[in-house]
């Protein structure tokens, strides 16, 4: 309990690290999208001018909307993409709340920012924000089977082949990579597992092609159709860091190799500083495969196509994997 | 923290009040891979809470007035209007059309007008290099950019329509509704 004291007054450290990285991995994001359009795109930093320029604006409250409830959605927001923040493993070393959470966790704080979306498009009092939290409650529905279904079949993975962890801990994750715990099918299953995570977090996230409830172009901005000023900063900091987070999950789930480890650094600050930016490239690589380039490739679909993506092809591709898992584990043992 | 960091930074929202839609495609033009006012921390945002500046196209449709005053007054401070395109300027082919109740700058307060019909991409990015000097004029003021749409204007409004109200006579009665 003592370490989880300590732990706690590290929060804000992480919140602010989240949120640094989470803004420059959206510039990123921004450039490198522009570069696939033929585009020069804004500058790396321009996130963090957005967020500046918000911080001044007037910040409304619509009459009509439920003032205590609109205000304190983005902070929600924000809060439980921070505290996301602290039960995944970061810059290659362990969680800062290390063995209190697990992947169960991590899955349902992962709701928390999409929830308090919801909330406040509801209590927007506007027709655009309802319409846009209807839709994210739908896509939350939706994307959240095949997400479940590849997480508990890397847990079902782990207790199977490391008998002696605890299957859901993230911490086991990164001692016991799944990818040496299987032989070929395993492999396939694996593999069709994280092309079905890049598949979900464009529409965890809520980008295109899956951004149906800000979809700006029809409704407005959604769920932040009414949302200015600080309260839109807030929820532009909450999808960093969210972004950053889910990204680090991919990571923690599928990547989790140590740079320190593999390159045998015996110095600390060396292998720490290896650590953090071999988990950077890898975060890197996850962001651009499931969130820039999705992002690009595809346009928005339809909120019933939504469903049928996830609902119908992607919870068929990750039942496809966990099958291989299994005949992996009952035929080769 | 400053007006630097505004106009690096300037999200736009887009008002058709009746325009043809040509000033409207350039102004879609302006995102394009040719001008990419991205590069400048522009972008186009789906509604007017989250703008900084109104880009609004058209001569201000009966009807309309209402809507764009509406708009503008969603919008945070501080924050530019532009005014593209001859139509919201003076009316264009529009000029003393019975059912017009433009031009824009008789409904809303415009920053910067962008001439031409419709305006090339370049003169739109101008134009909001310009609006970039008012709101560092505003923040200079330290008025927040506060303005409302003035009195004078509205009076003026109802007797620069009236030679074309005495023409059409039903719409007078209409415009009492208003």
């Amino acid at each position: 309990m003592i370490g989880n004291i300590a732990a706690l007054a590290i929060v804000p450290v992480a919140g602010v690290a989240g949120i640094i990285f989470g803004l420059l991995f959206k510039g990123l994001d921004r450039v490198l999208g522009a570069r696939m359009q033929a585009r020069v795109g804004p500058p790396l930093l321009q996130p963090f001018i957005d967020v500046k320029k918000l911080l001044m604006k007037e910040n409304i409250v619509p009459q009509n909307a439920v003032a205590w409830l609109f205000n304190a959605a983005p902070v929600a927001a924000l809060c439980a993409s921070i505290a996301l923040l602290l039960y995944i493993p970061l810059f290659g070393s362990g969680a800062l709340l290390e063995g209190s959470g697990d992947m169960v966790l991590v899955v349902y704080l992962l709701l928390l920012p999409s929830l308090a979306m919801v909330a406040g498009g509801f209590a927007s009092g506007s027709h655009y924000a309802t319409v846009g939290a209807q839709r994210e409650m739908v896509a939350m529905l939706s994307y959240e089977f095949p997400l479940a279904i590849a997480v508990v079949s890397a847990a079902w993975l782990l207790a199977s082949k490391a008998i002696a962890v605890q299957a859901f801990s993230l911490a086991a994750l990164s001692a016991f990579p799944l990818w040496s715990l299987v032989g070929t099918l395993g492999f396939v299953g694996l593999a069709v597992l994280l092309a079905v995570l890049l598949f979900v977090m464009p529409g965890e996230l809520g980008k295109a092609p899956f951004d149906v409830a800000e979809a700006e172009t029809e409704i407005a901005g959604g769920v932040l159709a009414e949302y200015s000023g600080v309260n839109l900063a807030l929820f532009y900091l909450a999808d960093a860091v969210k972004s950053f987070a889910m990204a680090a999950i991919i990571v923690a789930i599928f990547l989790p190799w140590n740079a320190t480890a593999m390159l045998s650094i015996s110095d600390m600050w060396a292998g720490a500083a290896a650590g953090a930016l071999f988990f950077l490239a890898k975060v890197f690589a996850v962001m651009f495969a499931g969130n820039t380039f999705m992002r690009i490739a595809l346009a928005r679909l339809r909120i019933t196509q939504v469903v049928r993506v996830y609902w119908g092809y992607a919870s068929a591709a990750a039942l496809a994997g966990l099958l291989l898992i299994a005949a992996e584990l009952v035929l080769v043992v | 923290m400053g007006m630097n960091d505004f106009k690096r930074s300037l999200w736009v929202f887009h008002v058709n009040t009746g325009s043809c839609n040509g000033c409207d495609i350039e102004i879609v033009a302006s995102l394009t891979p040719r001008y990419d006012i991205e590069r400048f921390g522009m972008k186009l945002v789906g509604t007017p809470r989250h703008a900084d500046v109104l880009l609004v196209t058209g001569p201000v449709a009966r009807g309309m007035d209402k809507k764009l005053r509406r708009v503008f007054e969603q919008t945070p401070d501080p924050k530019v209007v532009m005014a593209i395109g001859n139509c919201g300027i003076s009316g264009d082919v529009f000029y003393e059309s019975y059912n017009l109740v433009g031009p824009i700058d008789k409904v809303v307060p415009v920053d910067v007008f962008v001439h031409g019909c419709p305006p090339r991409p370049e003169a739109i990015i101008d134009g909001v290099v310009k609006a970039w000097a008012k709101l560092e004029e505003k923040g200079a003021e330290g008025k927040k950019g506060l303005r409302k749409p003035v009195a004078g204007k509205a009076a003026e409004k109802s007797g620069g329509t009236k030679s074309a109200k005495e023409v059409h006579g039903k719409s007078k009665a209409g415009g009492k509704a208003e």
